[in-house]
């Protein structure tokens, strides 16, 4: 490759082609431009004259230079020049590749492998063999050199882990090379981790090192604290110069289970500070939820730190049984709960009623020994849904008669009366010390102070189950706490008051370490190994060096003891542990982790990310030189007067481009709906669906114009004038009533359209269909209107009818009427059936469905035409014959004012049916 | 259609086509003042022009009686010479003159024709006979005839891209006024005037150029085209084709003037940015034999 400044070529004789230019000048001066064509008489004139400079430079200089541009910039865009250029690594030998493989490296992963890619490929040029190892998976025997190319396939597979390399598995591997020298390059990750001082010895021993180190700082996210009601979030770097801005993102389930960002908050490192923190102050509910916080936009498994229980308060209730001795604060049978729960849970007072509705995470009864009988069920539903029920004994417990002959469900055992009384002065025997707890209690590996004794407490009867419910026990043997699973939830019964009147437990540790083993309480800070001594933690999920979270599969269960003061390893995982009823978080980032910077010594060779980033330029330039080349056939066309009709293109051309753009016509549409929508919601509004038949629908808008003027002159129900709707483009539910006149050969609305249509009739709405065959229809004659109804109304969701039954409110909402004529005089109307049990009541059913609005009337009688009037208010369709008519259109007015009633009233008017019944009902 | 409406609807064409060209050309002769009449020598003619003592030889019923009975001596009545003169006007309908260099100055065709019309004019009004080769008809004298002429001239010029002077019904010894821009064959024009010269036709060269016929300001790469689209030149700098073509031009020019002063002819140039008046007077005297 040849160099010239940061730039190299890569087919640097190409270059040669440059020579070439000032040939080219000459040419492209010798192409003249398109001639002007001038009219002229004096042509004749001008035969036989010769040009004397027959070149003549009528190029424009600056399109010569465009042209010149143009291939100067494909002669040297073929040439491949690169900017900064990996300049090959000197030397012979084998090459060893070193990565540190750390969270640290995650940020930037995918550079390092190209880098890698880079090493080995040059490896592979100068035939040397190579070896790619990470330090944080350590190859097991010699180092494994191979050719190059074997590498070189390998390399995706090469993935950072999320912990440090670990100095003493460094030494063995240092110890366990073979002798012979090499060269090394070494990809740090720009922590100083320790063991690194002596493998880069190691590797100066064998050969030149070089080293290979992002500039960009490494930061970290520690594990949120709770402190003061405020999450304390703290981000630590490695490198302090400059101020910097740290973004942290709260992810948790949202409201509806999905992982969502619950918060968000910024703050910055001062200059040449490596700290920064900020208190983030977010309500239980959500603070609850949060499951991780993440720094945003930095791939590394330090840039996350997952929570556990130390962040979530456990919302606690606390009722005691009696509340009446004022004053008495250290005998209350709550305080030394409140004492104990008050730092690291929220604690919830008022009656248990109230408190179930909160849905707390534990209860905890003091000495309370009955239930009222409505609180009873509600907490046993509780408790099955997961609930936690802690009960204390006390002497109102052992005075009643609660779980004694048979099991309460609410308590874990059956107590024997009376409860024991040991170590006072009337009775003999010392009081008794705690017994060390078993192996599968949750309390087990908690040290037992000598100094916890129990001078009373409440007998549990002996029973077949009653071992496996014991979790604590004294040193006699009897049970101190007791548990029973209940559904999801448990019942814990501590057989001693919660106060200091039957034991020193509550005074002592002891207490708050077995709410917490209980999971009544949560700790702020990590648990040393003695508290976790006995449990086991299963990982449940794991962090990759990414950040990533994974499901942990079936890693293996991990020690308490070793948790607790485990850092993230092969072994311990970075992730949540769970272990009982807790969860513990194992971050990469702890409290206690310290970002060193790398210092390299002065003789190693260090290279930057940045610095040198590798830039083809040819694709660039080829792009410059077809850019080059498009104006300057703009420049040609626009010399040779060529460009006027192009111009006129242009413009087309981007005036089409520009035109989808502008929002006019949708906003247009907008304005439309909003208008309909405002026309048929300032007034009542009876509308008509559109057929299509033009006669049809004139003859529907008449109809309902002179229903509403009936209606304006009769009713206190003023319509406006009737609306044509279209059942595909319009909406429905502005209107409470649709007269749809069928015709045989209308269009069947779309699936989007008859979605609308049963939307509509589920929320109130009301559809008259009127086949208008009522002269012909009869019992067991079909009509083509008949079997059109039949085709569209399929797909709608209407309930079973019944044909119009005499007692139908339909029948006395305004007028009291027998017959809905319209031009016809059909009895055949169905409207939506009674239910069976509808129940009769003076001959006069209650009918409760949709709000005792029949969704659908169905009927022949063509009411439109019997309703239609012209502008005049004349009627536009003679009916019937004579005075005989007259009435029958009277009646068919009657039936409109009773049918827009019952849709607008809903029940009121059925209800006033059925005053009476009602009345009585109601002893009157 | 019956001729008579043939012939009104003709005749509405014509009033259509000609008052323009017409009424032009006569506010353009009313200019020139005409004097009594044109001759002013003895001739024969209807007017009377003057009463001379009777030389010998003059016979005897020339004597005018009445006259002489008023003295002693015989006088003769001579009457003023008022045999009109046959003015035979060409005006090239060629191509090459319907060109204009710029939108406000007329094609080189429509002054030679405002021109012709103004002369015919004022030739009628001095009782000349005037014709247009073009009629192909001998001259004849009469309002009617100017009616003919402006009708020809306005009508639509000829195909060709430089026509040749036409001597069609040209009497001898009559005149002659050809009008045209005479960048034609050069050869054509001379054979013309030589047998026009050889019957005794005399006459008059008017050369109408346009302006940028004389400046010929172009310049840069360009491909001049004749007014038919039939010849073509193309050249690469224009600009330097100006000096040899005026010098062409020049030569074109000095060779007319060369053959009019050969034949007895007068020969001038106007340019269409010039007025017209100008050039009429002069016809005007070319054709009266005063310049």
């Amino acid at each position: 490759m040849w160099m010239l400044g940061p730039i190299g070529f890569t087919a640097p004789w190409l270059l040669l082609g440059l020579i070439v230019l000032p040939v080219l000048w000459l040419l492209l001066r010798a192409v003249p431009p398109a001639p002007v064509r001038r009219l002229f008489p004096g042509v004749v004139l001008l035969f036989g004259l010769k040009d004397e400079e027959h070149e003549a430079d009528k190029t424009p200089w600056w399109l010569l230079l465009l042209r010149m541009l143009a291939v100067a910039a494909v002669i040297v865009g073929f040439a491949g020049p690169v900017l900064n250029p990996d300049r090959t690594q000197e030397g012979q030998g084998p090459l060893l590749i070193l990565a540190d493989g750390t969270w640290a490296d995650a940020a930037d992963w995918q550079r390092r492998i190209e880098r890698i890619g880079v090493a080995l490929d040059e490896a592979a040029r100068a035939g040397r063999p190579a070896a790619v190892v990470s330090l944080t998976d350590l190859p097991e025997g010699p180092l494994p050199f191979q050719a190059a190319e074997a590498w070189t396939q390998r390399l995706p597979g090469l993935t950072p882990h999320p912990w440090a390399p670990s100095p003493e598995a460094l030494a063995a591997w240092i110890k366990g090379w073979e002798p012979g020298s090499f060269d090394s390059l070494w990809l740090s990750d720009g922590l100083a981790h320790p063991g690194r001082e002596d493998l880069l010895a190691a590797l100066e021993a064998r050969g030149t090192v070089r080293v290979f180190e992002s500039p960009r700082p490494v930061a970290v996210l520690l594990p949120p604290l709770f402190k003061d009601g405020a999450i304390a979030l703290t981000a630590r770097r490695s490198r302090t110069a400059g101020a910097a801005e740290v973004t942290v993102s709260a992810q948790g389930p949202g409201p509806n289970g999905v992982e969502a960002e619950l918060s968000r908050v910024t703050f910055g490192f001062e200059d040449g500070k490596s700290e920064a923190s900020i208190d983030l102050s977010l309500p239980p509910e959500l603070r609850n939820r949060i499951t991780r916080f993440e720094i945003v936009g930095l791939r590394s498994a330090g840039a996350v730190s997952l929570t556990d229980d130390t962040l979530k308060r456990r919302e606690v209730a606390l009722i005691a049984g009696s509340e009446d001795r004022e004053g008495l604060e250290l005998l209350s049978p709550t305080h030394y709960l409140e004492q104990a729960l008050a730092p690291t849970a929220d604690l919830i007072h008022g009656t248990l009623g109230d408190v179930i509705l909160a849905n707390p995470d534990a209860i905890i009864l003091a000495d309370v020994a009955t239930l009222a009988e409505g609180e009873a069920g509600p907490l046993l539903d509780w408790v099955e849904r997961g609930g936690l029920l802690i009960r204390f004994a006390g002497p109102r417990l052992a005075a009643s008669s609660v779980s004694r002959e048979t099991e309460d469900p609410l308590m874990p055992v059956r107590l024997r009366v009376g409860g024991r009384s040991v170590g006072g002065a009337m009775s003999w025997g010392e009081p008794k010390a705690l017994a060390p707890f078993p192996e599968n209690s949750p309390f087990a590996g908690l040290p037992v102070p000598e100094d916890v004794t129990v001078t009373s407490q409440v007998m549990a009867q002996p029973d077949p189950q009653l071992s496996s419910r014991v979790i604590a026990e004294l040193a006699d043997g009897t049970p101190l706490v007791t548990r029973k699973e209940v559904g999801l939830g448990q019942v814990v019964l501590f057989h001693v008051t919660a106060n200091a009147e039957w034991s020193t437990l509550p005074l002592s540790g002891l207490f708050v370490q077995m709410l917490e083993r209980l999971a009544v309480s949560s700790r702020p800070q990590r648990p040393s190994s003695e508290e976790l001594a006995g449990t086991t933690w299963v990982p449940e999920e794991v962090i990759d060096a990414f950040g990533r979270i994974k499901d942990a599969g079936t890693l293996p269960g991990i020690p308490g003891e070793e948790l607790a003061v485990a850092e993230a390893g092969p072994a311990t995982p970075p992730g949540l542990y769970a272990g009982e009823d807790r969860r513990l978080a194992l971050n990469v980032a702890g409290a206690g982790i310290e970002l060193t910077p790398t210092a390299w010594p002065a003789r190693i060779v260090v290279e930057g990310l940045a610095v040198a980033r590798t830039l083809p330029l040819k694709g660039w330039l080829l792009a410059l030189a077809l850019a080059l080349l498009a104006l300057d056939a703009v420049a040609s066309l626009a010399l040779g007067g060529r460009l006027r009709g192009a111009r006129g293109l242009t413009t087309a051309l981007m005036l089409g481009l520009l035109l989808p753009g502008l929002a006019g016509p949708a906003r247009a549409q907008d304005a439309a709906a909003d208008a309909f929508a405002i026309e048929a919601t300032s007034r009542v509004v009876l509308a008509h669906v559109i057929t299509g038949d033009k006669k049809l629908d004139d003859l529907a808008q008449a109809g309902l114009l002179g229903l509403s003027e009936t209606l304006f002159a009769r009713t206190s129900v003023e319509p406006g004038l009737p609306i044509g709707v279209d059942l595909e483009t319009d909406e429905l539910s502005f209107f409470p009533f649709l007269y749809w006149p069928i015709s045989p050969d209308q269009k069947t609305p779309s699936s989007e359209a008859y979605a609308k249509l049963n939307r509509y009739l589920r929320a109130g709405g009301m559809i008259l269909f009127d086949t208008r065959d009522g002269d012909v229809a009869g019992f067991g004659s079909s009509t083509p209107e008949g079997r059109k109804l039949k085709v569209l109304a399929a797909p709608l969701d209407i309930p079973p009818l019944e044909p119009i039954p005499a007692d139908h409110v339909l029948t006395r909402t305004f007028y009291l009427l027998q017959d809905f004529p319209g031009r016809f005089q059909s009895r055949d109307v169905w409207v939506e059936a009674a239910p069976p049990d509808a129940e009769q009541v003076e001959g006069m059913p209650f009918r409760n469905l949709n709000d005792g609005v029949t969704p659908v009337v169905i009927g022949g009688n063509d009411w439109a035409s019997a309703w239609a009037v012209d502008s005049r208010g004349a009627p536009l369709v003679p009916i019937g014959r004579g005075f005989a008519g007259e009435r029958q259109r009277e009646m068919a007015k009657r039936f409109g004012v009773n049918l827009i009633m019952h849709v607008l009233t809903g029940n009121y008017k059925s209800d006033q049916v059925h005053v009476p019944a009602l009345l009585e009902r109601l002893g009157q | 259609m019956s001729p008579s409406a043939d012939l009104r609807s003709g005749a509405e064409a014509l009033a259509g086509g000609l008052p323009p060209l017409l009424a032009e050309a006569q506010q353009l002769a009313s200019t020139v003042l005409l004097g009594e009449h044109g001759r002013r020598r003895a001739g024969v003619g209807s007017e009377f022009w003057q009463y001379r003592p009777a030389h010998g030889g003059d016979e005897a019923r020339l004597i005018d009686w009445r006259r002489s009975a008023r003295s002693d001596t015989q006088f003769v009545r001579e009457r003023e010479w008022q045999a009109a003169q046959s003015v035979m006007i060409w005006a090239d309908g060629g191509q090459s003159m319907r060109f204009a260099s710029e939108k406000g100055l007329p094609q080189k065709a429509d002054r030679a024709a405002l021109l012709a019309m103004a002369s015919a004019v004022l030739l009628i009004r001095g009782g000349e006979r005037v014709g247009l080769t073009r009629l192909g008809t001998p001259p004849r004298s009469g309002e009617l005839q100017l009616l003919r002429i402006a009708e020809s001239l306005s009508g639509a010029g000829e195909a060709a891209e430089y026509a040749a002077p036409s001597l069609r019904g040209l009497p001898a010894h009559a005149r002659a006024l050809f009008l045209s821009d005479f960048l034609g064959d050069p050869e054509a024009l001379s054979q013309a005037l030589t047998k026009a010269a050889d019957r005794g036709v005399k006459g008059t060269l008017l050369m109408v150029l346009d302006p940028q016929e004389e400046a010929f300001p172009f310049d840069g790469r360009t491909v001049f085209e004749s007014m038919g689209h039939t010849m073509r030149y193309e050249t690469q700098k224009a600009r330097d084709l100006k000096d040899r073509y005026l010098e062409r031009l020049a030569e074109r020019k000095d060779l007319l003037a060369r053959l009019a002063a050969r034949t007895g002819w007068q020969f001038s140039v106007h340019h269409t940015d010039s007025p017209a008046q100008g050039a009429l007077l002069w016809l005007h005297g070319a054709i009266g034999g005063r310049v």
